[in-house]
């Protein structure tokens, strides 16, 4: 009798302590981001429409795609600094192509694409084959790459983009039940994000970039290609800042500085969402939430009146806490 | 081992030291500033006291501003050409004539002449307009055998660069029978300038440097009157009622820019009907523009006026109204720039655009050749400056020109008009010397 009782009581608290288990398995990235939604929606009645929630689900889709470019660079223990250059690049190449024929728009993505898995390549070469450490190399990139964009183009953007060039990241589908709207941005941004869950989750590709981000030494060991996968996390990276920086030249049109500073968005995003700068540690969904967690974040500071410098410096004061936060925990694992 | 851990603490707390010295100031109001919203929120009136004019990104600074020169600005806007007969990139607002016989120091001898173009940069649309601009009137001398060598030196946006890049051109006497500069800061490039002048004749043109040196100092009246064409378009069309009015600026520190932004603040102070709801930094980025004016629709629900230091993001501004599902503010301020004058046409808007014109490019070029020869230039060549508005917009639209072109590049009577601005290449003029 008395002994089934203490079974109870102690498989009561068994489960209350696997409920807990649970909620402590939660990314904290998905209450902040709730929280900080619920906030911006008393701000201001735009964000509590079903309008405004997706215009600012359209607006963010192309920094969640970057985002989980960085996710999958940085989770092999590097940088990818050159994003923010590639998506100028798109830009400013895609203007002169698009040749202002709609015609052109699908090869001219096509090729960009290319482009970028060339970059990408690039990088994962310099990074794994010159051992220079990615956040030179790929600094090196960010420079040459805009340089080059700007030769390319003989100084400024040729031409307009064409709709269904823009459609990508300004367009909506109209007349959805319930939403009323839906962004095709927000679509992409779906779509890529089940294809990288499954290949980041599902798949031996996503544990062998987190074994590299780990333990590199471990990793070679176990039979992982360290300098294949590393590769490929560059060349990853890169084809998704081409797909956002279509999706950023549709949203905002023909312009030079577009992409300057995007690079850090992304690794600010990621570092929100979980991601640990130095490698090892990483998923896709939270990463999605740490972008609009940032992008809410920066709405709210200026629902709230202030200008939009404080941006720049929450980001960085976000992204030396996570390497302040590495070094501590590794301090402690000593 | 204990060392490193040591160190890179350390480092941690320096850094963390360094950023909250830096956002000290900004973290306090972002306390207050929560607390303050908390309570105002459903009395709007209240805050409704021109905040933007509070706000950090609103202070001009000093050093950039004078009242004096923001008054002839607006006298010579009100002048009219001195010689209208003449095509727009040679007027003149006021007389001021020198010639090569006022300057002993300088030897008077036939073309054709060797010309040096020390240049802040190529590093915007404006600039890249301008050097096109620049670049086919030199290719057009050159055939005329006006002109022998242009030596184009970029400063690619550097101070340092550009003194040394001058300096040399002062070392090597003969290679250049004319220096022109667009410096890249005023106060900087002052004392190079000076130095030039005592070696060659020099023509200064764009932004200026702080010395009366220089043979002709060429440009448009300048920031102000763009500051004010813009500001007085808002306040004549929201009239007594007034109304919500964002101001977009791209980056401070720079003395155009600040005295675009210091002229029109001077008006939007006169006329407290106005609502100056904020003052923002777009650093010239047509996708943090667009988030910019989302969230301000958002907070203010809504945007009457819109001005702008430069146009580049002016397109960006708009479609950010028309995803919100409102109307385009009741007045907009942009510049001549394709895109938007394309815009505004095809959506009827009411709009303005304040120009900086690229034609000052040509006519450094020209004043240079005209000087070398003896002829009589302005010392103080104030262009005239005119705004695109509804009634002059047909002019100046050109659908088959490129979005970021400038309208008023006085470059339509040349020989490679349009296609050398439509297929731009500026690397073809790096090469106009042997």
């Amino acid at each position: 009798m008395t002994t089934s009782a203490v079974t109870e009581k102690n498989s009561f608290m068994k489960v209350l302590s696997n409920i807990w288990e649970l909620v402590k398995k939660i990314p904290p990235v998905f209450p902040i981001f709730f929280v900080l939604f619920i906030i911006v929606s008393l701000l201001s009645p735009t964000y509590s429409t079903a309008n405004g929630v997706m215009a600012f689900l359209r607006r963010t889709a192309p920094l969640g795609i970057l985002a989980i470019g960085q996710m999958i660079v940085l989770a092999t223990g590097g940088f990818d600094l050159s994003m923010g250059s590639i998506v100028t690049l798109v830009c400013l190449v895609s203007s002169l192509l698009l040749a202002n024929d709609e015609a052109n728009t699908y090869p001219t993505i096509g090729l960009m694409l290319l482009l970028g898995a060339g970059i990408g390549l690039f990088n994962g070469f310099v990074v794994t084959f010159l051992k220079v450490p990615s956040f030179i190399a790929t600094l090196g990139t960010m420079l040459a790459v805009r340089g080059a964009a700007l030769y390319w183009v003989g100084g400024a953007p040729k031409g307009y983009f064409t709709d269904n060039f823009r459609m990508w990241g300004r367009g909506y589908i109209e007349n959805v039940p319930l939403v009323g709207r839906f962004p095709i941005g927000l679509i992409v941004l779906i779509v890529v994000g089940l294809i990288s869950w499954f290949a980041f989750h599902r798949t031996n590709y996503g544990k062998q970039i987190l074994a590299i981000g780990d333990n590199v030494r471990a990793a070679k060991l176990s039979g992982v290609k360290v300098r294949l996968v590393r590769m490929s996390a560059f060349m990853v990276s890169a084809v998704l800042a081409v797909i956002g920086g279509v999706m950023i030249g549709g949203y905002g049109g023909v312009n030079v500085s577009i992409g300057e500073g995007l690079e850090m968005d992304a690794i600010a995003a990621a570092v929100v969402g979980g991601v640990l700068l130095g490698g090892g540690k990483g998923a896709v969904v939270p990463v999605v939430f740490g972008a609009y967690t940032l992008e809410i974040l920066f709405s709210m500071l200026n629902l709230l009146g202030l200008p939009k410098p404080y941006k720049d410096s929450i980001q960085g004061l976000i992204i030396i806490g996570a390497v302040a936060y590495v070094a501590i925990s590794q301090r402690k694992k000593r | 081992m204990k060392k490193s851990l040591l160190f890179v603490v350390s480092l941690i707390v320096v850094m963390a030291m360094v950023l909250t010295a830096c956002a000290k100031e900004e973290v306090a109001p972002e306390v207050e500033e929560t607390e303050e919203t908390v309570v105002e929120e459903p009395e709007e009136e209240v805050v409704a006291e021109s905040p933007g004019l509070q706000m950090e990104s609103a202070v001009v600074a000093a050093q950039f501003f004078s009242m004096d020169d923001y008054n002839q600005s607006l006298e010579w806007m009100a002048n009219e050409p001195v010689n209208p007969d003449d095509p727009i990139y040679l007027q003149y607002l006021l007389e001021d004539p020198t010639s090569i016989a006022d300057y002993p120091q300088y030897e008077q001898k036939d073309g054709p002449y060797n010309i040096c173009f020390s240049n802040a940069g190529v590093n915007n649309p404006w600039r890249v307009v301008g050097y096109t601009t620049m670049g086919e009137q030199v290719l057009q001398l050159q055939d005329e055998g006006v002109i022998d060598n242009f030596y184009h030196i970029d400063a690619q946006g550097s101070d340092e660069k550009q003194i040394a890049d001058i300096e040399d051109i002062i070392s090597n006497p003969g290679q250049c029978d004319l220096l022109i500069v667009s410096p890249n800061t005023s106060e900087a490039l002052t004392p190079v300038v000076e130095q030039a002048c005592e070696v060659l004749p020099v023509v200064m043109f764009d932004r200026y440097a702080f010395t009366d040196c220089p043979v002709v100092s060429e440009r448009p009246i300048g920031g102000y009157a763009f500051g004010i064409s813009g500001a007085e378009f808002i306040v004549d069309t929201l009239g007594e009622e007034g109304g919500n009015v964002l101001a977009i600026r791209i980056l401070p520190g720079v003395d155009v820019l600040e005295q675009r932004w210091g002229a029109a603040k001077v008006i939007f102070e006169e006329n407290p009907q106005l609502n100056i709801i904020g003052v923002e930094f777009s650093a010239y980025d047509s996708f943090e523009v667009n988030t910019i004016v989302t969230d301000y629709l958002a907070r203010f629900g809504e945007i009457d006026a819109v001005w702008m230091d430069a146009g580049g993001t002016a397109v960006s501004i708009l479609e950010a109204f028309e995803d919100a599902g409102v109307d385009y503010p009741k007045a907009m301020v942009g510049e001549d720039q394709n895109d938007y004058l394309g815009f505004w046409k095809e959506n009827g808007l009411n709009a303005i655009a304040p120009t900086f014109p690229t034609y000052q490019w040509r006519t450094a070029v020209l004043a240079s050749v005209m000087f070398l020869q003896g002829e009589i230039v302005q010392h103080n060549w104030v262009l005239p400056q005119i705004p695109v508005t509804d009634a002059n917009l047909d002019d100046y639209y050109n659908p088959a020109m490129p979005p970021l072109h400038y309208a008023q590049c006085g470059c339509e009577d040349m020989v490679n008009y349009p296609d050398a601005w439509i297929n731009v290449d500026v690397a073809k003029y790096d090469n106009l010397n042997d």
